[in-house]
């Protein structure tokens, strides 16, 4: 029963970029909530790890899955200054709907 | 493979000295309560000149960490810039950090792991340590954008700053992850000769390469990447905004000649079009962007995003001509940015700090030498003759003409005349305009700094003297990439 069902290298990819495309549009096209748009760049990040990871496997060269670690760590560190910085905000403003973050024009 | 040799750690002196000193001076930050700001900021002052001037002074040319750490003469001009920019934007800022009750230790810290990011980016030679150089230096910044914790404008640019930066730096890593999977290396110089051995360029790489060109576009805030810019500059503290104008651009700018130059210096005709769409974009958007503006740091948020496209068609241009006049228009341009924002912060009244252009009016009547200083920065941005800054725009320009993309200087001459109108604007209000307000006598630290920037800016740096070492340094910096 192999009928073109092996996964490959392919699927993998266009699962990351189906991954890394809706986290843009989680960015973009949200309206509602400042938490999503923290969760659509996990989404983002993490859609990179699988394509390094992938392509990592596929050359069996270990470079990319180090490259991996990197991104995740990077990642946490990240999600810890967006959320402290959501915080301040919240703070200041009293709530984290995206359509109020327009103090400033543009 | 590179042996490790102790040797190597000279190249990566000043990157050393800063992140060894950056973890004493959290702890005297922390266990000294009463000068401990003082301390810290004076500290972190000399390390930064330490950082900007090492490269010159050891003066080693070579690559560690099996070439993923590159120090050569681009490397040490760039580091040089941005230490010292970052050193004075770090002195002027003491004052305007203590009327606002923000002189805190954490300024400083922040302020040097910024630039320790920067110097990790513009020495890179390995797609991993660009990502690490990028992101530390980006992570800092976004605390920065929002230092001011009571400001609701602080907070609101550093989260927009943040999603936007994250965005970037996703997309950045999505175009390195493709280049990776298509030439099988991280390192610069691999996928320089991956690429040169082959006779047509695989779309992977080409969509690759676009997405990290995007990603780096918003670091530099070039259009149509610019959307953070002008909220950022205005809702930042005014001496944030004065380090995030000049320093970190800078360093952008540095990363991506490293890239084009090295990496994908054979597969130019993939990456000339994204720039050159990159720089009319941004010339055209910052002219007009800034026409409307009445907040003046939203004003110099726009000229930047149209000094980045001025950058970016000198880069276009490509080659050791084009990569100089990018450093040379760059250098003049953080000197009159340093400059403008050192006059900024001067627009203080009892009642606090000023942004409008309209407390402006009639300044040239209460306090003389800042009218004075304030219309040579802006001349000088404008790009009238005989300023530093026209022979910036000379520099960034003739190498695209003699590349052949005459449109692309036509569009930047027809963008640096809407632009002339609104820095002129300026100046009209200063002189003009019946007076406003009476600002509060100014700090001795920004008076020098916006006084010696302006003087700077007169083309007494043009004797043979002066300009023929400098040409000399920019043109071994730019010769050392090729």
């Amino acid at each position: 029963m192999s009928i073109g069902l092996e996964i490959g290298l392919a699927h993998y990819l266009v699962v990351a970029a189906m991954l890394f495309t809706i986290g843009v549009f989680g960015i973009f096209i949200n309206r509602k909530n400042v938490i999503i748009i923290l969760m659509s760049i996990e989404l983002i990040l993490l859609a990179v790890n699988i394509n390094f990871v992938a392509f990592s496997a596929h050359m069996g060269d270990i470079a990319g899955q180090v490259f991996a670690m990197f991104i995740l760590t990077v990642a946490a560190a990240e999600a810890a200054i967006g959320l402290a910085i959501l915080v301040v905000y919240f703070r200041n403003r009293g709530n984290i709907a995206v359509e109020d973050i327009n103090m400033m024009k543009g | 493979m590179q042996e490790f040799s102790f040797g190597q750690l000279s190249f990566l002196a000043g990157e050393l000295v800063l992140a060894l000193s950056v973890g004493e001076l959290l702890l005297i930050g922390i266990f000294v309560s009463k000068y401990g700001a003082s301390i810290v900021r004076y500290a972190s002052i000399a390390v930064l000149l330490i950082f900007a001037f090492s490269g010159f002074i050891l003066n080693g040319t070579g690559s560690a960490f099996n070439g993923a750490f590159i120090s050569d003469d681009f490397s040490h001009y760039v580091k040089a810039l941005i230490g010292v920019t970052a050193a004075i934007t770090l002195w002027f800022s003491r004052d305007w950090l203590k009327r606002e009750n923000l002189d805190q230790y954490e300024y400083s810290i922040l302020m040097i792991f910024a630039v320790l990011g920067m110097g990790i980016m513009v020495s890179s030679g390995n797609l991993l340590t660009m990502y690490v150089g990028l992101e530390m230096q980006a992570l800092a910044l976004y605390v920065m954008a929002a230092f001011n914790r009571d400001s609701l404008r602080a907070s609101e640019a550093g989260l927009k700053y943040f999603v936007l930066g994250a965005l970037s730096s996703g997309m950045l890593l999505y175009g390195m992850s493709l280049i990776y999977g298509f030439t099988g290396t991280l390192s610069f110089a691999q996928i320089a000769i991956v690429l040169s051995g082959q006779e047509s360029v695989n779309m992977g790489i080409v969509a690759g390469l676009v997405f990290m060109l995007a990603g780096l576009a918003f670091k530099i805030s070039a259009a149509p990447f610019h959307m953070w810019t002008p909220d950022v500059y205005e809702g930042a503290p005014t001496p944030v905004t004065a380090f995030f104008a000049g320093a970190p651009k800078l360093a952008a700018l540095a990363l991506i000649t490293r890239l084009i130059t090295g990496p994908f210096g054979e597969i130019s005709q993939s990456w000339v079009q994204v720039l050159v769409v990159l720089a009319v974009m941004s010339m055209i958007i910052g002219a007009f962007g800034a026409l409307m503006q009445t907040n003046i740091k939203r004003l110099m948020g726009y000229s930047s995003i149209a000094n980045m496209g001025y950058a970016l068609v000198a880069l276009a241009a490509g080659g050791i001509a084009g990569v100089s006049g990018m450093l040379i228009f760059m250098s003049i341009y953080l000197v009159t940015v340093v400059g403008v924002f050192a006059a900024i912060m001067q627009m203080r009244t009892r009642d606090g700090a000023l942004e409008g252009i309209a407390d402006l009016a009639g300044l040239s009547k209460s306090n003389l030498p800042l009218s004075l200083v304030m219309t040579a920065l802006m001349f000088s941005l404008a790009g009238i003759p005989f300023f530093m800054g026209f022979f910036g725009k000379w520099f960034a320009l003739t190498p695209a003409f003699e590349a052949g993309l005459t449109w692309l200087v036509v569009v930047a001459l027809l963008a640096s005349v809407v632009g002339a109108f609104y820095y002129l604007r300026i100046i009209k209000t200063i002189w003009f305009d019946d007076q406003a307000h009476t600002f509060v006598k100014a700090p001795r630290s920004l008076t020098l700094i916006s006084s010696a920037s302006a003087l700077l800016l007169f083309p007494i740096l043009l004797l043979p003297f002066v300009t023929a070492p400098a040409r000399a340094l920019i043109e071994a910096a730019a010769a050392s990439l090729f």
